[in-house]
């Protein structure tokens, strides 16, 4: 098997093996979208309205939680500097593990959306937008996320600073994925919402790669 | 050879900011002076009254903390491309400025939406874009004091200042685009009239200016603080 | 396979603090190089610099093979065999699922009896978090045989090892000298190799 797929499939297997990331993500992610209602009141009109941004911003935290470990068990136990001699670049060591993450958190909330749109009373066209945006959106929170999680992975309480210096970042991800559920609600066409969104994504996954690769490089010299 | 270049660029700094802070200084002084006075002497807006004063202090404040990114931008790039020591001092030193500046143009919006839309915040395209700038130096100066050792943290925080430099123009343009989805109050546009143009581009200046020499002076201290500490550590500089 | 290894005038910096300056030496193929010197001697440092973690404050590192010389770290670091002062074990994976991994990420040989040669074998199964610290460092061993790399950077090899474990790293470090491969080690125990020493 290649490197590339070599890493991935060991990152998601030790993801899968360190108590379920997933399913630490899923039920944060669910959490927020039962606690909401319990804040704002069950007016189901009120519920359908904000539901889009409250699902995405949900995502977004729930995508946050296991980001800070993305390189920092790597570097803490050395083997991110085995990874950095072995015959795959930087660049494409930092894909696979965003793809990694991506996969065991931003995948796993996308499909989970549909169910919890359900509890914010989204009519059907409104929770297939969701679902698109989740999945053209996410992608772009695993990799901005990739960047903040190799420039503080030689932080003990990385965590606590990641959440500041990535969600600015992400802001455009939560107007246009929100934005998109907002517009179907209102019978408008999601397209252009959607697109843009795609976009943001393409560019945060074609470009963070080398951001994560240049901040791996200088901690590894530190 | 390294060892030179090290030290010989702060030196020259030193020496150059010596004689340009007393003028820039002055300068500030002027400006700000000048632009305060024609500011509270600019008859009232028909619209909107004596609060058109606060144009004068809330515009130039957030020109001055998109220069501060911006210098912070070009600092991050001559230390990553060059390896240069200094530009990492002033990356660092400008980031308290443009919060300061960003802060000050949120508070001053809020106090003239008061009276402007009956409410101290809306969600205007503009006042959200510089929250989120806020929450952009915010994280730049959380990066550079959590990591220790300082040459990394320099280099983390210049690769988070590029990333962020890349990512406000989208981040303007989504927040504009979400104003006009949620169809909130716009601000009020229109063309300036001249008696308010001048008074506004000397405040500008004023602002510019003030900027650049407390940049200097924070500079300045930095590495005089740096040269004490090595003259403690017993160390040859 | 490399023909040499040489330091001209290599010099390190931390931030402000020189750690070693104009240091040279030259490692042939069959050698071995003992790093030696007090904690905070830059020891590790040196490694990491060959490695092309760190960059030199001056000097150079020059590779020569078949090909001819290079001074070049990326190039470098792909001839770099690692035993680095953590062993870049994962307590959940098993010992052979590491060894799999490493061996597929360095594109290196599966080499079936790696295990048994570094006294494994039985362990093959065994999460890593039930392993020894001594157990942990011989698996770190077995990657750095089947990663198949001829310059060997070795941070305290013989740390954690018991008699018989501090054999086999002797024994392994002199079949790859017999190779023809080379071996830098910082530490603070003699190799045995009849190795030059370099003292920081």
């Amino acid at each position: 098997m290649n490197p590339f797929f070599t890493l991935l499939a060991r990152d998601i297997r030790l993801a899968s093996r360190s108590g379920g990331s997933a399913f630490l993500a899923l039920s944060f992610f669910a959490l927020v979208a039962t606690l909401v209602p319990l804040g704002v009141g069950a007016d189901l009109r009120l519920l359908a309205r904000v539901g889009g941004g409250v699902l995405w911003v949900g995502a977004v935290l729930a995508a946050l939680l296991s980001l800070d470990r993305l390189f920092q068990g790597d570097f803490e136990d050395g083997s991110l500097d085995l990874i950095a001699l072995s015959p795959l670049p930087l660049e494409l060591t930092a894909l696979a593990k965003m793809l990694a993450h991506w996969l065991s958190t931003g995948a796993a909330l996308t499909l989970l959306s549909p169910l919890l749109a359900l509890l914010f009373n989204l009519t059907p066209a409104a929770t297939l937008t969701l679902f698109l945006s989740l999945l053209l959106g996410t992608p772009a929170v695993s990799a901005v996320g990739a960047i903040g999680a190799s420039l503080t992975l030689s932080l003990k309480r990385g965590g606590l600073i990641l959440p500041l210096i990535i969600l600015p970042l992400l802001s455009p991800a939560v107007i246009f994925g929100a934005g998109a559920v907002s517009l179907t609600l209102d019978r408008l066409a999601p397209g252009g919402a959607l697109g843009l969104l795609a976009a943001f994504s393409a560019g945060a996954v074609l470009l963070s790669p080398f951001a994560a690769a240049a901040s791996v490089r200088l901690n590894l010299g530190g | 050879m390294n060892w030179l270049f090290r030290y010989a660029n702060p030196h020259n700094f030193m020496r150059l900011s010596n004689v340009l802070l007393p003028i820039t200084a002055v300068a500030t002084v002027l400006c700000l002076g000048v632009g305060l006075y024609l500011g509270f002497t600019v008859p009232a807006d028909y619209q909107q009254g004596s609060t058109v004063l606060l144009l004068f202090i809330h515009v130039p404040a957030d020109v001055a903390a998109e220069a501060a990114y911006g210098a912070i931008a070009i600092c991050s790039l001559l230390s990553l491309v060059w390896r240069h020591p200094l530009s990492d001092i002033a990356g660092r030193a400008a980031a308290p400025f443009g919060a300061v500046f960003t802060a000050l143009g949120l508070i001053t919006g809020a106090l003239w939406g008061k009276p402007m839309w009956g409410t101290y915040w809306v969600w205007d395209a503009r006042l959200t874009s510089f929250l989120l700038l806020l929450f952009l130096f915010f994280g730049y100066m959380a990066l550079w004091n959590a990591i220790e050792d300082e040459v990394r943290a320099a280099r983390a925080a210049a690769i988070l200042a590029l990333v962020g430099v890349v990512n406000i123009p989208i981040i303007k343009f989504s927040v504009e685009w979400w104003s006009t989805l949620h169809q909130g109050e716009s601000i009020v546009s229109g063309k300036i009239a001249p008696v308010y143009l001048w008074p506004l581009l000397i405040m500008m200046l004023g602002y510019m200016l003030l900027f650049v020499s407390l940049w200097m002076l924070r500079i300045r201290t930095v590495i005089l603080e740096r040269r004490a500490r090595t003259l403690m550590q017993g160390g040859a500089a | 396979m490399i023909t040499s290894l040489t330091a001209e005038r290599l010099a390190c910096a931390r931030g402000d603090r020189k750690l070693f300056e104009n240091l040279s030496f030259r490692v042939r193929a069959g050698q071995a190089l003992a790093v030696e010197g007090a904690n905070g001697s830059g020891k590790t440092s040196l490694l990491r610099l060959i490695a092309g973690f760190l960059s030199p404050a001056a000097g150079r590192l020059i590779v020569q093979d078949a090909r001819g010389e290079s001074d070049d770290a990326e190039e470098r670091g792909k001839k770099i065999g690692w035993l680095g002062h953590h062993d870049g074990l994962k307590p959940q994976l098993t010992v052979q699922e590491q060894l799999t991994f490493w061996a597929a990420l360095y594109r290196g040989t599966v080499n079936a009896d790696a295990l048994a040669q570094v006294g494994l074998a039985r362990q093959a199964d065994l999460p890593c978090r039930y392993l020894s610290a001594g157990q942990k460092r011989r698996l770190a061993l077995a990657r750095l045989l089947v990663s198949s790399r001829p310059l060997w950077l070795l941070d305290e090899p013989f740390a954690a090892l018991d008699t018989a474990g501090q054999a086999l790293v002797a024994q392994l470090m002199a079949r790859h000298c017999g190779q023809g491969g080379i071996i830098i080690a910082a530490t603070h125990d003699p190799l045995g190799l009849g190795n030059e020493s370099l003292k920081l």
